[in-house]
């Protein structure tokens, strides 16, 4: 674990992360500007840091209702603004981006932030991307993996010379400046279904898996097939991180969290997957069993507990702005993360 | 209330010619709903990508959002190869999972012959399931010789759509009052 900086000693990390959605506030009906929104994600960043929490990630998606496409720029400003928090994408479309360029922004963010930088690349959940930056999405698949292995090439090795389909080949190439010390924790962003987890198990790379609702039980089988399969490669399971990311919301009692957060979850769902979040599912949602992480800090509290049971994860980061959620409010979801739910969940995970 | 009438084929004439008389009936019956008919006959429909079906252009952006913006649907479907024709599967592609989740979905079928009578049991229904839909359980079968020129002659199959409007338009008020309902049992 100390090689992607995790100490198992201080319980599970606990974060924050945006997809950097940039919609409306149902309670208000109105859109901040985009500027406002950048402004505000830097400023959350410096309040988690402020906070004590262990993560702060931003990730890029290339589309209308979204405001953070230059995602390693906020971050870069994100570092400069914050002192002991880690940095990191959530995600960086690795599929629609040159590895070599990804590697020497985050490595220049490494050494910004004094090594707090990390990369968390994944293949995108909405396809904007591929139109915008001239890629098919017919080569979803192979895009990713290609220059998934060039990224931990150029992780692993001084010198790079390598071969592929989608980019021009790297002939003894040093890929400047180097990161603080010589290396970066690199992750894959898996979806809930097993197939990518899998993926990420062969090679052996940390995994980030979101979880955005329903039973939690139903991530236990990626989860599961992500440490069979770094097994069968001749990994130790023990010594590769998987974190876990959900929406989040909290408020002093279960109902006002519900209350408050219900128009952000449906209007937010509504622009980005053409349908609402149904009340009867979110109603279920309060349920230690269920991944949507929203009441109480006791509740989630719950919840976080009966999620470590079953993964044993290093990490979860929280997406507290989601769907337009104004800046107070994901500011009291930080201090109450930092002062209630945080200790808790880190005092039933030290090891 | 909106509904849409949606004519699944870009070719042959029995399930349009229906859907007319459909047509003709609910404005009849219900002047206060709003009855949209979409013809595939007569719009430019791209192949189902995988987007959004909101990113599309054109004929194939507008089908997709008036069938989504609907409370209901009353789809029309021609029998090809003991199937559903390609052009309606697609418009299921270009959908998302839970498309149909709160709408209520109605159904006419055409077939050559009578022996095509589960075709909506065994391959319409199971996709309308999953798509979330409320179906209306019972559907209009039309074959063959209930068409005379572009006309239905069979007054049995005339009572049987009037009770397909009926039904449609009777569940989707019933099914707003149980959201209306549930929604109540709510505290968000």
């Amino acid at each position: 674990m100390e090689k992607y900086r995790i100490d198992q000693s201080k319980g599970m990390e606990f974060g924050l992360y945006s997809i950097g959605d940039h919609l409306l506030n149902p309670h208000a009906g109105e859109r901040i500007s985009a500027q406002q929104r950048i402004q505000e994600i830097i400023e959350a960043g410096k309040l988690a840091d402020e906070a004590g929490l262990d993560v702060f990630a931003v990730g890029e998606s290339h589309q209308e209702h979204f405001a953070t496409q230059a995602h390693t720029v906020i971050l870069g400003a994100v570092a400069q603004a914050t002192k002991n928090i880690k940095i990191a994408s959530s995600a960086t479309v690795l599929s629609v981006s040159d590895p070599v360029r990804v590697y020497e922004d985050f490595s220049t963010l490494d050494l910004i932030s004094n090594g707090r930088a990390e990369i968390v690349a994944g293949r995108g959940s909405r396809v904007g991307a591929y139109d915008l930056l001239g890629y098919d999405v017919r080569d979803y698949e192979e895009l990713f993996e290609e220059k998934l292995e060039l990224l931990m090439k150029i992780n692993d090795e001084e010198k790079v010379t390598w071969e592929g389909q989608f980019r021009a080949p790297l002939t003894n190439a040093k890929v400047l400046p180097q990161p603080e010390n010589g290396h970066l924790p690199i992750w894959r962003a898996v979806g809930g279904p097993p197939g990518s987890a899998i993926k990420a198990g062969y090679a052996g790379i940390p995994m980030m898996l979101t979880t955005l609702g329903g039973a939690a039980i139903n991530f236990k089988p990626s989860v599961d097939a992500y440490r069979e399969a770094a097994k069968q490669s001749g990994f130790d399971p023990a010594t590769l991180p998987i974190a876990t990311t959900s929406l989040f919301y909290t408020a002093e009692n279960s109902q006002d969290a519900m209350r408050e957060f219900y128009p952000h979850l449906n209007v937010g769902m509504s622009f980005l997957r053409g349908a609402g979040y149904p009340k009867q599912q979110f109603a279920q949602a309060i349920d230690y069993r269920d991944a949507l992480m929203v009441g109480s800090p006791q509740q989630i509290i719950e919840k976080m507990h009966h999620q470590y049971e079953l993964y044993g994860q290093q990490r979860f980061l929280a997406e507290i702005d989601f769907g337009g959620v104004p800046f107070e409010k994901i500011a009291k979801n930080i201090e109450l993360i930092a002062t209630e739910i945080m200790p808790a969940v880190k005092k039933f995970t030290a090891k | 209330m909106k509904v849409v009438l949606l004519a699944g084929s870009n070719v042959g004439s029995k399930t349009r010619t229906a859907m007319d008389y459909t047509l003709k009936i609910a404005n009849e019956k219900y002047p206060e709903v709003e009855f949209t008919l979409l013809d595939l006959a007569e719009y430019d429909m791209v192949f189902s990508d995988g987007r959004n079906y909101w990113e599309y252009e054109g004929d194939t952006k507008y089908v997709t959002e008036t069938i989504m913006a609907a409370d209901a649907l009353i789809i029309g479907t021609p029998t090809f190869q003991a199937s559903i024709p390609a052009t309606l599967k697609n418009i299921f592609d270009l959908l998302p999972v839970n498309a149909f989740r709160d709408k209520i979905v109605g159904t006419l079928v055409t077939a050559g012959t009578s022996k095509h009578y589960l075709m909506v049991e065994q391959q319409l229904k199971p996709i309308l399931a999953y798509m979330k839909a409320q179906i209306v359980q019972t559907y209009v079968f039309i074959e063959e010789k209930d068409f005379y020129r572009k006309e239905i002659v069979n007054d049995d199959v005339l009572f049987r759509i009037e009770r397909l409007v009926e039904d449609t338009v009777d569940l989707t008020e019933t099914y707003a009052k149980i959201q209306e309902a549930k929604d109540a049992m709510y505290d968000f």
